[in-house]
């Protein structure tokens, strides 16, 4: 059932998010014989990260895996999991050819039927399709503000608002999985504008501890001025300064502190000519909106020279995010679950970006496992809908002091000013990070006390809050780890220090705190 | 971002404002929908692949909307084409818009040699 006219509802389970791991979450959760209330911020279908993209999954024959996974630990900084790794390329190889009868898996030249890789747009229409023919109710449009919490501290559902209708709803559910996705501060990273850390903030209004903060400085290379974050064509390209002068630069994928060095000297250009003719010619077969976005620009990406920019990602294609306590992806939080981008995917990418294969692997696996967890324990305290509950949203809805008129928009703008700059996120010094992290507090403050909004400008004021909390968030983490460790570089201190191979937890509103886990995986110990 | 509303092509069915993840248009009954949020705009292009009458034009900018005409994006050629190169709707199963995205991973393995062989 879709579009179900939101006023005060109730369900086994409520999901908050509806990219792949919220459509995952709801369909493992309906199986499990769980009503299920799926909210989206956009459309269910439409939104979220991959649904412009084309997620290619970690996807390794039996045979194989082990090696694949020896590498993988390899790379993580010692902040992977070897049973994590398994338990998803397990998940994902029995997953995706499920999708069969809903998503046309091409063949290549040999008649082989390629799941590994799926188009943003056709995946998500899909997962959509097989939500509503799992019996779900999907709210579209209908951003969670804030969770429903009973006295004993458990999460029983949500309230937010349908931005088309005008009006509020609010779910009573057994459990709640969050599946809001990666934070990205706004950046304009394609189809990321509504992953405004959401699902984060209203998970540490409950307690919700954090990990990996600060592997949240993925940046990708874009076209000056677009949207279009999809990389593959890079790995073919010239970099150029404004004199037209060809740099030393090597091809992408892995030269992101280059160009961000080259950027931070004037501004940078690209011509892709190394891309082979037959490449070329099937690019538009490969990532349709990819051409079109230089077609717009009336650019020859081969012959001309067009000028690049680096977008700030955030956790998106970072790492960090909500702990993950339990293989049914529990928080810390009785009744509370996190799947996809808003969990930490340490376990599965380390300290490395989790992006190209490994994140959408842990989407579609951790929102099976969270969506089961959540219709388990719906079911073993039943949905408990008669017991009181508060809603514990804070900043940006009920405010300490007088309300005073503070606009979201500009909040935005400032936080952004010390989250996109590569020469305070993505090249870290602690000073820096100490002189961006006390004006994020002060605005923090002034929202604390004086930010609220009410009917639909609320959805603004929550965002602009999230965004504010993130922000925060993620340099107390970049300050908390003084060393280097994968794609959190610390320029002030480039090594990797003894005995930090141990996660970082961070939370707490008005008081941020971070603390190192006691050392709780083997890994990185031997 | 989103600069066009082709109101000879529109039928209003309203699903740009349905499916668009931002929420940037207001759906209006027996007319074209109104680009009621511009600043919300993500350049992602969605709504164009769901526009069946290519009634849309959202330029690559995605931060400034610039004044494209109906003539100006007839003549650049691409109304339509993100949903015609996806091989959506009367173009499924068309040869020449076959979904090959799953070659992405032999693309960056060329590159890769490319790059050792230079
Ligand atoms: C350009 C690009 C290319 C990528 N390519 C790959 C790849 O090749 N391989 C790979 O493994 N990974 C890739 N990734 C990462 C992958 O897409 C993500 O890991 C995956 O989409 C995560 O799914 P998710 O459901 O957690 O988040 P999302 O898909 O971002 O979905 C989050 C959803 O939550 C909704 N939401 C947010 N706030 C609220 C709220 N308050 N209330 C209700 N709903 C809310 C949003 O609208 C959105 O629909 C790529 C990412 C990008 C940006």
């Amino acid at each position: 059932m879709a579009n179900a006219a939101g006023d005060d509802l109730e369900a086994d389970v409520l999901i908050i998010g509806g990219g792949v791991a919220g459509t995952w979450a709801a369909i493992a959760a309906a199986r499990e014989g769980a009503s299920v209330i799926l909210a989206d911020k956009g459309y269910c279908g439409a939104s979220g990260v991959a649904a412009t993209a084309g997620p290619g999954h970690w996807w390794v024959p039996p045979d194989q895996r082990a090696q694949a996974i020896e590498r993988r630990l390899a790379t993580c900084g010692g902040l992977g999991d070897r049973d994590w790794m398994a338990r998803i390329l397990d998940l994902t190889w029995r997953t995706l050819p499920t999708l069969a009868p809903y998503y046309r898996f091409p063949k290549d030249e040999n008649g082989v039927t390629q799941f590994r890789a799926l188009r943003g747009p056709e995946y998500l229409r899909a997962m959509r399709m097989i939500v509503i023919d799992h019996g779900v109710t999907i709210l579209d449009q209908s951003p969670a503000l804030e969770l429903l919490r009973r006295a004993d501290g458990s999460i029983v559902g949500a309230r937010g608002r349908q931005r088309q209708r005008h009006s509020a709803w609010s779910v009573r559910a057994g459990a709640v999985v969050l599946a809001t996705g990666g934070y990205a501060f706004k950046s304009r990273l394609l189809g990321g504008q509504t992953n405004t850390g959401d699902g984060h903030l209203m998970a540490a209004e409950a307690g919700a501890e954090m990990s990996g903060l600060e592997f949240s400085n993925f940046y990708s290379i874009a076209p000056a001025r677009t949207s279009m974050t999809r990389s593959m064509s890079y790995a073919f390209a010239r970099y150029f300064d404004a004199d037209g002068r060809e740099l030393d630069i090597p091809p992408g994928p892995d030269n992101t502190r280059d160009l961000g060095r080259a950027l931070l000297q004037g501004p940078l250009f690209c011509r892709l000519d190394r891309m082979p003719e037959d490449i070329r010619a099937r690019l538009s077969r490969i990532s349709p909106n990819v051409p079109l976005t230089f077609d717009r620009l009336g650019v020859d990406p081969f012959k001309d020279r067009f000028e690049v920019t680096l977008t700030a990602e955030g956790t998106v294609r970072g790492a960090g995010g909500l702990r993950i306590l339990g293989e049914d992806c529990a928080t810390n939080v009785e009744g509370l679950f996190a799947a996809g981008d808003v969990a930490t995917r340490e376990l599965v990418a380390g300290a490395m970006s989790g992006g190209g294969a490994v994140n959408s692997s842990w989407a579609l696996s951790s929102g099976q496992w969270a969506g089961r967890g959540a219709a388990r324990l719906a079911k073993q305290l039943g949905r408990r809908a008669d017991a009181p509950t508060q809603a514990i949203g804070e900043v940006g809805l009920r405010p300490k002091e007088r309300a005073r008129d503070l606009d979201p928009r500009d909040i935005i703008r400032q936080a952004q000013k010390e989250m996109l700059p590569c020469d305070k996120n993505l090249f870290r010094f602690g000073p820096t990070l100490s002189a961006s992290l006390s004006r994020l507090d002060r605005l923090w403050e002034d929202l604390r006390n004086g930010l609220a909004c009410s009917g639909d400008r609320a959805i603004a004021a929550r965002e602009a809050a999230a965004i504010v909390a993130t922000s925060r968030w993620t340099y107390a983490a970049a300050l908390g780890r003084d060393e280097s460790r994968g794609m959190h570089v610390r320029e002030d201190t480039p090594d990797e220090k003894d005995g930090y191979a141990r996660r970082l937890n961070v939370g707490g509103l008005d008081k941020i705190w971070t603390k190192f886990e006691a050392d709780c995986f083997s890994e990185a110990a031997q | 971002m989103i600069e066009l509303i082709i109101a000879e092509r529109c039928t209003h069915c309203g699903e740009c404002a349905k499916i668009c993840p931002s929420n940037v248009f207001d759906a209006k009954p027996n007319a074209p929908p109104v680009i009621a949020r511009l600043e919300d705009c993500q350049t992602c292009f969605l709504c164009e692949l769901y526009c069946k009458a290519d009634a849309l034009y959202v330029g690559a900018d995605c931060e400034t909307a610039n004044s494209t005409t109906f003539e100006g994006a007839q003549a650049s050629g691409t109304l339509g084409q993100y949903r015609r190169e996806s091989g959506w709707d009367e173009f499924d199963g068309d040869a020449r818009f076959a979904n090959e995205h799953w070659r992405m991973e032999s693309v960056f393995a060329r590159a890769r040699d490319l790059a050792r062989n230079r």
